[in-house]
């Protein structure tokens, strides 16, 4: 009696213990990939399944295979938006990743006045919103009563209008630049923070100069956080669609229904009812913009070895 | 890993699962009902009461609401602003896809009635009522609301088409109010000689103004016929429009800036914008987005493309739809008679609405109203009169709301670039033809 009533209450405990084991790592990140299935992979099992299929006004719904992708790739006005973002990207985020690095070098020199404040001051613009701050852009940009109408009043000169067609995409990326200065400049910012000092000091004694600490210390330390801040930029040009959306209403000449990527999925979706052929956009665009992010991440660390 | 990918690849399965479950639902769910009530089984309806939910964002309705509520206690109405046009109908076509969530009573602007009529997602009011109420409403939006046979709404408001203009601006450079189209252009040189500052008008491409002023002049764009569609831009009435506007354009007459911007208020509110083509529904615009203005602007008939004609058209307009997915169609329809055929339509002539209603359009004490804005004009007048002599004839694409969204990707290059009007609107009407035959109509220029 005794021994078996001893021998289940001993083999108990191992058995929970097992099954414990066995859940214990499915239990801690389920709820995680719930979550993760529901918001983030099923949008995409659902835009791949609606890209297979074409909805009309007359005639329905009829599942048309990859036509839509064929479609995508022969699109003139989806590929000259992707130019478009290119040529955004080219131009606007080296200006901008070099701003921020000359001004997280500045502060970590340590012979800044007032750091504080201008590290405060210059990260501010990220923490307005990109509608907020498309709009507020938009109203200097005012060629009759914005901040460039006036300038030209008063000082008599002749500034191009920036939301004119040849002006709106520096336009756009002036106003992204100021985002977005400030975020990249903290990366790079804290990344120079943890650089041990111990290097300094050896450099010192060494006789190098500040100029030589910099591009023998400092930006081979921080690499990673260049590229990691490379591959948001670019994830970040891929997508740009608050700016240009806004800056629409204001000119919506200059910047056309296809002016981006996402501008032209939105159009697509929203005005043209085509949700089948924007899902295609999209996942066509997602994954360009996984290639690139991709291929310099790659050269990215090849470099670092 | 292999514990892990099992459940993950469960999980996204059956979520897939659950969205395809819910989208194949959703295409079987439209287009279910034909009406089939009777006027005795809206009073039925009435006398049990229930409720209802309403999309619009017309402001005067609210008042309408509460006061169908009062006189009908059992009946409890959602009055629900689900956004402005094209926002509306992206989530009432949302709603009719997953075949749930439809609203009994939804605001659909005339140009954007028959996207929804021809898929058969809106009941047909004939038998409910509405057959009766031919001669209630002014000969335009009544056939706005007609789609083949059915009757897909009633008209809320619409929009006889009528110059405004700011009085001052003309006296200070002694010049005339425009009567004719090449008056205007005249009106325009002047008005910009006499100081730069200063522009006849303001327009950046806007589609609803450019359809108005080739239906004024007597172009015909768009034809249909059930599923078949033309759209020709070379008739005369559209080359009238594209000569006028290159010369407005060429000779940077009109302002460079986009309608409803907050640049365009200030212009109108400083006098450097002269004049506006809109619709009857402005007034409660200038009032609330002009002040300045008060006493200065004035309302005047269209100016007309041949001398001496009276030619009108329309800008802007809607209706309230009942859509096939309600499940309370009665009862939706005794709130759409009303407010758009009952007690509702004073209440909102009241609250400043410019009705479609011939009762009130042809009543003494409506034409008699005195705008105060307008120093005292009798503008109704001017509208109605306007109302009664718009063309006929005139259709909509079934895909308009498509087709302005592409109307600056066209025509308006050339406000900007060196295309012409005439350019712009062949790329309008190839691109416009290209769209209509992906959505399986056979469209032909």
């Amino acid at each position: 009696m005794t021994t078996l009533s001893i021998s289940p209450r001993h083999r108990a405990p191992s058995r929970a213990y097992h099954r414990r084991r066995r859940w214990a790592g499915p239990a801690f990140i389920g709820p995680f990939m719930a979550v993760f299935a529901l918001v983030f992979l099923a949008p995409i099992g659902y835009s791949i399944y609606l890209s297979l299929y074409r909805d009309q006004l007359i005639g329905g719904t009829s599942f048309v295979g990859l036509d839509n992708y064929q479609r995508a790739l022969e699109d003139a006005a989806f590929w000259s938006s992707v130019s478009r973002v290119g040529l955004f990207l080219a131009i606007q985020v080296p200006i901008m990743l070099f701003i921020a690095l000359l001004v997280a070098l500045a502060l970590d020199s340590g012979r800044l006045y007032g750091k504080d404040f201008c590290r405060i001051a210059i990260f501010l613009p990220y923490a307005v919103p990109a509608v907020v701050a498309a709009l507020m852009w938009g109203f200097m940009y005012g060629p009759r009563f914005g901040l460039v109408g006036s300038i030209n009043d008063t000082l008599g000169t002749s500034l191009p209008n920036p939301l004119s067609p040849d002006w709106v995409l520096a336009a756009i990326g002036n106003i992204v630049t100021w985002e977005f200065v400030g975020y990249n400049m903290l990366i790079f910012y804290s990344a120079l923070r943890v650089i041990p000092h111990s290097l300094y000091e050896a450099a010192e004694l060494d006789g190098a100069g500040e100029w030589r600490v910099i591009t023998a210390i400092k930006l081979p330390a921080i690499r990673g956080a260049l590229v990691i801040a490379t591959m948001f930029s670019i994830i970040g040009s891929f997508q740009l669609f608050n700016e240009p959306s806004i800056l629409r209403s204001l000119a919506p000449n200059a910047i056309n229904s296809d002016f981006t990527p996402n501008l032209l999925t939105y159009s697509l979706s929203f005005a043209g009812q085509q949700h089948n052929y924007a899902a295609t956009v999209a996942i066509v665009m997602g994954v360009l913009t996984m290639i690139v992010a991709y291929v310099v991440q790659l050269r990215g660390m090849r470099k670092e070895r | 890993m292999m514990t892990t990918a099992r459940p993950f690849i469960r999980g996204a399965g059956l979520a897939c699962v659950l969205l395809l479950g819910l989208t194949a639902c959703g295409s079987s769910g439209g287009g279910a009902s034909d009406g089939g009530a009777s006027p005795d089984d809206v009073r039925a309806a009435l006398a049990e009461g229930g409720e209802i939910t309403v999309w619009a964002w017309e402001p005067t309705l609210e008042q309408v609401v509460e006061d169908f509520e009062a006189e009908y206690p059992n009946v409890k109405v959602n009055l629900v602003n689900a956004g402005v046009n094209t926002t509306e109908y992206t989530a009432l076509q949302n709603a009719i896809s997953a075949g749930s969530g439809v609203p009994d009573v939804v605001h659909i602007e005339y140009y954007a009635l028959s996207q929804f009529a021809i898929s058969d997602s809106l009941t047909d009011l004939t038998s409910m009522g509405a057959a009766d109420l031919e001669g209630a409403y002014a000969p335009r939006p009544w056939a706005a609301v007609h789609q083949g046979e059915g009757i897909h709404g009633l008209p809320m408001d619409f929009g006889p088409i009528a110059l405004y203009y700011n009085q001052d601006v003309f006296d200070e450079h002694g010049i005339e109010v425009p009567t004719t189209w090449q008056e205007y252009v005249e009106a325009g040189r002047a008005l910009h000689e006499a100081d730069p500052d200063v522009y006849i008008g303001a327009d950046t491409g806007d589609a609803p103004l450019s359809t108005s002023m080739i239906w004024q002049a007597g172009g015909r764009p768009y034809t249909v016929e059930g599923t078949e569609v033309t759209v020709d831009f070379t008739d005369a009435g559209s080359t009238a429009f594209a000569e006028t506007w290159q010369q407005l354009v060429d000779d940077d007459l009109l302002a460079p800036i986009t309608a409803w911007s907050d640049e365009w208020y200030q212009g109108l509110n400083d006098g450097s914008i002269a004049t506006l083509v809109m619709g009857a529904w402005m007034p409660p615009n200038l009032e609330s987005g002009v002040p300045d203005g008060a006493g200065s602007w004035r309302v005047a008939p269209a100016p007309q493309w041949e001398e001496g004609a009276n030619a009108s058209a329309e800008m802007g307009g809607s209706s309230l739809a009942i859509p096939s997915a309600s499940d309370n169609k009665e009862l939706a329809y005794a709130f759409l008679d009303y407010a758009l055929a009952g007690d509702g339509v004073q209440t909102r002539v009241d609250a400043g609405a410019f009705p479609a209603a011939t009762a009130i359009l042809d009543s003494e004490e409506f034409l008699a109203t005195e705008f105060a804005y307008f120093g005292g004009q009798r503008a109704n007048e001017i509208f109605a009169e306007s109302a009664a002599n718009i063309r006929e004839d005139w259709s909509w694409l079934p895909y308009q709301a498509y087709a302005n969204s592409i109307f600056n990707d066209t025509v308006g290059q050339a406000y900007v670039s060196h295309t012409t009007f005439a350019e712009g609107l062949a790329a309008w009407q190839a691109e416009s033809i290209e769209y209509g035959g992906q959505q399986g109509f056979d469209v032909r220029d």
